[in-house]
């Protein structure tokens, strides 16, 4: 197995085989369920008031994936999508830009034309999502067709059968294949936690992902439910962190799907702050794929700003 | 860099009086000892004047009780006195922020945790045995268990309003009446509690609360009309007590000081242990008697495991008990303070390691950093005495033998941890810990329905669940 960019020995030699990869991914520290989500319900807590509120909201911003992965999308729908994020608030200049758009593969062009020289990136979903059931030829031309048409950023899935089979080495050896496809194009690797059910296996699955040089790693599609929760995004911002501890490299997660509410983002930043570290609230290490929850940020921005609640038309619907 | 605003509760809230007043017979008066001053140990401001009993208020108190005990409440029918304990819950969970602010800034400790479990938890132990009350006769005491007559309980001040309820709450429901004295430095829940009894229109003696310090407390376990003491607190009183009590014929339960270990096997989830670590020392500013101070971790995971506690006690927010967002309070007294700072230096000096988390304290008021000793051996004074505040010894291990000899290693037996993933680890290790209570893979977990007692100096007999129903009744 090739590992994909220089490793420390420990873990290389972890990628050096397939036993070597399930021994590795075995011997890590198990997840205790009743802990981790205690531990996630208690920094839930936190009260996040005035200017720490404004600046949370406006981090958050910046750090949403505006996304659209419906089979009823449009260039159209796409397009307004684009202009939704260049201005989210069109009345307030201020409101800083998200940072990426996230659209199937075929719709990365229209995206692109329109968000030409304005900072934010097209991100593609790539890799036969959803599922994830298809040949490795089609997973690599599917994410070659999405960097060319300019995806900057390619959030593939892993296959969730092989994973939960134990043919950990095959969902590796995917996720380096397609990375090399990406070329400069960041890559996410989406686990899928929703099928994989387990903390340990989202535990395992997180350090496969960042053995084999996913840039991000991502919690769901939004197609299965549950989608990305709290104590879930904790085992991967703990996955981060440790990689970090052991590599000294900084690896992004991005968790996406049902995530809506400015008061839901806020716990997802304090998570961010204290189980991985303030240097991870930085677009370029966190993300939300999201859809519903940039107009609730929005709104919640002009209620800090102005005193008072306003209501839902008053942003724009797309 | 982002920072938390303040997001402190209003102490408004608490609808601090001036002054309190004891609470006999049904009604508030003042004693005749010499009033004290509650303060704020986060500010060192006085909070309110508190009248104190003296031996005749303590006298006037115990014939009060004695005759709510003969005409009313021993001849009540359970079912009837569960409606007055449900009414008490109920008026505690109405009341519950007026309670938790009042509680943060009597005794120090954050409000998230006053709010989230003190008095959630106190609501709860009356709910618990309200439902007690009529059915007694299948708690395995006999078919129809009497009370024991009238209690004087002796209570501490690391959770002033919970072990209030811990105390009186298996009392009334077994048909006994109450004396109660809460601690010197924190008798103002304790005193709302009164008043939530006297609105509950519960009959005139039933409770009673008188506040005062040492003195008060032993003319109350003394007092000849005393059939049961119940006392939770240092070794050291629980062992006069003891004395004292020795040739009468009153009932005694004691939970004292503790040294407990929290195991950690190189099997365990790593990241909810050093969570269980933090909980388990610096919950309450680490004034719990069942506080897992001594940590014993396998020596082939400790460096890793000392390294994310250091990561994770930094991130620690110490300050303004009522600011929503602290984790540690302040220390409830000058006194305690001192004696913590006395043991840490004796730490030092002994030798261990010791890492101070790099938090900024306030100005004012007590408040000690979070520490950590590593390097410590069994024989130091840190790895042996209750230091009762946020102070972690850690200790290493090599085999479930050696974790077993050292857990055990301590004149104390309050409570214990085991980390481990391997279940049959958890039942051989529970097996063989001298401890009350056994948390495995958590630590510091209370609930109404699980009896909490120690071992040896940790004191003995149970508080909650159908175990604690016997220290209240004639068995």
């Amino acid at each position: 197995m090739a590992a994909p960019t220089t490793l420390p020995s420990a873990l290389a030699d972890a990628v050096r085989d397939e036993s070597s990869l399930r021994r590795f991914l075995h011997g890590l520290p198990g997840v205790d369920q009743v802990g981790v989500e205690q531990r996630a319900a208690g920094l839930g807590t936190r009260s996040i008031k005035k200017a720490s509120k404004l600046h949370a909201i406006d981090l958050a911003i910046s750090m949403v994936d505006l996304t659209t992965l419906e089979g009823a999308d449009t260039h159209g729908k796409v397009r307004s999508l684009a202009a939704k994020a260049r201005r989210p608030d069109p009345e307030r200049p201020d409101v800083p830009k998200v940072a990426a758009v996230c659209v199937y593969p075929d719709m990365v062009k229209t995206a692109a034309d329109d968000l030409v020289g304005t900072g934010i990136n097209v991100a593609s979903v790539a890799t036969a999502f959803p599922s994830g059931r298809s040949t490795m030829d089609i997973k690599l031309a599917d994410t070659r067709f999405a960097v060319e048409q300019g995806a900057a950023e390619v959030d593939m899935v892993i296959d969730r059968g092989a994973f939960l089979s134990g043919r950990y080495g095959q969902v590796f050896e995917e996720i380096v294949k397609i990375k090399e496809a990406c070329g400069d194009a960041h890559l996410k690797v989406i686990l899928e936690t929703g099928e994989l059910v387990t903390y340990d296996n989202v535990r395992r699955a997180s350090w496969l992902a960042l053995l084999a040089g996913g840039d991000f790693i991502k919690t769901s599609t939004g197609k299965v439910q549950p989608a990305a929760t709290l104590p879930v995004t904790h085992v991967m911002l703990q996955a981060v962190r440790d990689w970090k501890d052991q590599t000294g490299e900084l690896r992004g997660v991005k968790p996406a799907g049902g995530i809506r509410t400015t008061k839901d983002a806020i716990k997802y930043l304090v998570a961010v702050h204290e189980v991985a570290g303030p240097e991870w609230l930085d677009p370029h290490l966190f993300r939300f794929g999201a859809s519903t929850l940039l107009n609730d940020l929005l709104m919640q921005r002009r209620t800090q700003l102005d005193g008072h609640y306003s209501g839902p038309d008053y942003v724009t619907v797309d | 860099m982002w920072e938390y605003a303040p997001a402190p509760e209003s102490r408004d809230i608490a609808n601090l009086k001036p002054s309190y007043k004891m609470f006999v017979d049904g009604k508030f008066v003042e004693g005749t000892g010499e009033p004290l001053k509650t303060i704020n140990p986060a500010t060192e401001e006085v909070l309110a004047e508190v009248s104190t009993a003296s031996q005749s208020d303590v006298d006037t108190a115990v014939k009060a009780a004695r005759k709510a005990y003969d005409r009313v409440w021993s001849k009540m029918p359970g079912s009837e006195r569960a409606k007055y304990i449900y009414r008490i819950a109920r008026q505690i969970q109405e009341r519950g922020r007026e309670l938790a602010v009042l509680e943060s800034l009597d005794n120090g400790k954050p409000i998230k945790e006053s709010r989230d479990t003190d008095i959630p938890t106190a609501a709860s132990h009356f709910f618990y045995h309200a439902g007690w009350a009529d059915k007694l006769g299948y708690a395995g005491y006999g078919p129809d268990p009497k009370p024991l007559g009238v209690a004087g309980q002796v209570i501490p001040w690391n959770f002033p309003l919970l072990m209030a309820a811990w105390k009186i709450a298996p009392a009334l429901a077994c048909g006994n009446t109450v004396v109660l004295k809460p601690a010197e430095t924190t008798p103002l829940t304790a005193l709302v509690l009164a008043d939530i009894i006297q609105q509950c229109d519960l009959p005139p003696g039933v409770v009673n609360i008188i506040p005062g310090a040492g003195d008060v407390g032993a003319a109350l376990v003394e007092h000849a009309d005393v059939n049961k003491v119940a006392f939770t607190g240092s070794t050291d009183v629980g062992k006069i007590i003891q004395g004292q009590l020795a040739g009468t014929s009153k009932k005694l339960t004691l939970e004292l000081g503790g040294k407990a270990a929290n195991i950690v096997f190189d099997d365990a989830p790593l990241d909810q242990a050093v969570e269980g670590i933090v909980n388990g020392i610096f919950f309450n500013q680490g004034h719990v008697c069942c506080a897992g101070s001594r940590l014993l971790v396998q020596e082939s995971i400790a460096d890793e495991l000392i390294e994310k506690l250091h990561a994770r006690v930094n991130t620690l927010r110490v300050g303004d008990p009522l600011d929503k967002n602290t984790d540690v309070g302040a220390i409830n007294s000058r006194e305690q303070l001192t004696k913590i700072k006395e043991l840490t230096a004796a730490g030092e000096a002994e030798g261990a390691t010791r890492w101070t988390s790099s938090c900024p304290l306030p100005d004012k008021g007590f408040f000690f950093a979070p520490t950590v000793f590593s390097d410590v051996s069994q024989a130091m004074r840190i790895a042996r005495e209750e230091i009762f505040g946020p102070v972690l010894s850690v200790l290493t291990f090599r085999t479930p033998e050696e974790a077993v000899a050292k857990a055990n290693n301590t004149p104390y037996g309050l409570s214990a941890g085991v980390w481990t993933e391997k279940g049959s680890r958890i039942l051989w290790m529970a097996q063989r810990m001298r401890a009350g209570v056994v948390w495995s893979n958590t630590f510091n977990r209370f609930d109404p329905t699980a009896p909490f007692g120690g071992y040896q100096e940790s004191g003995f007999g149970r508080e909650g669940g159908r175990t604690g129903l016997e220290a209240y009744l004639d068995v």
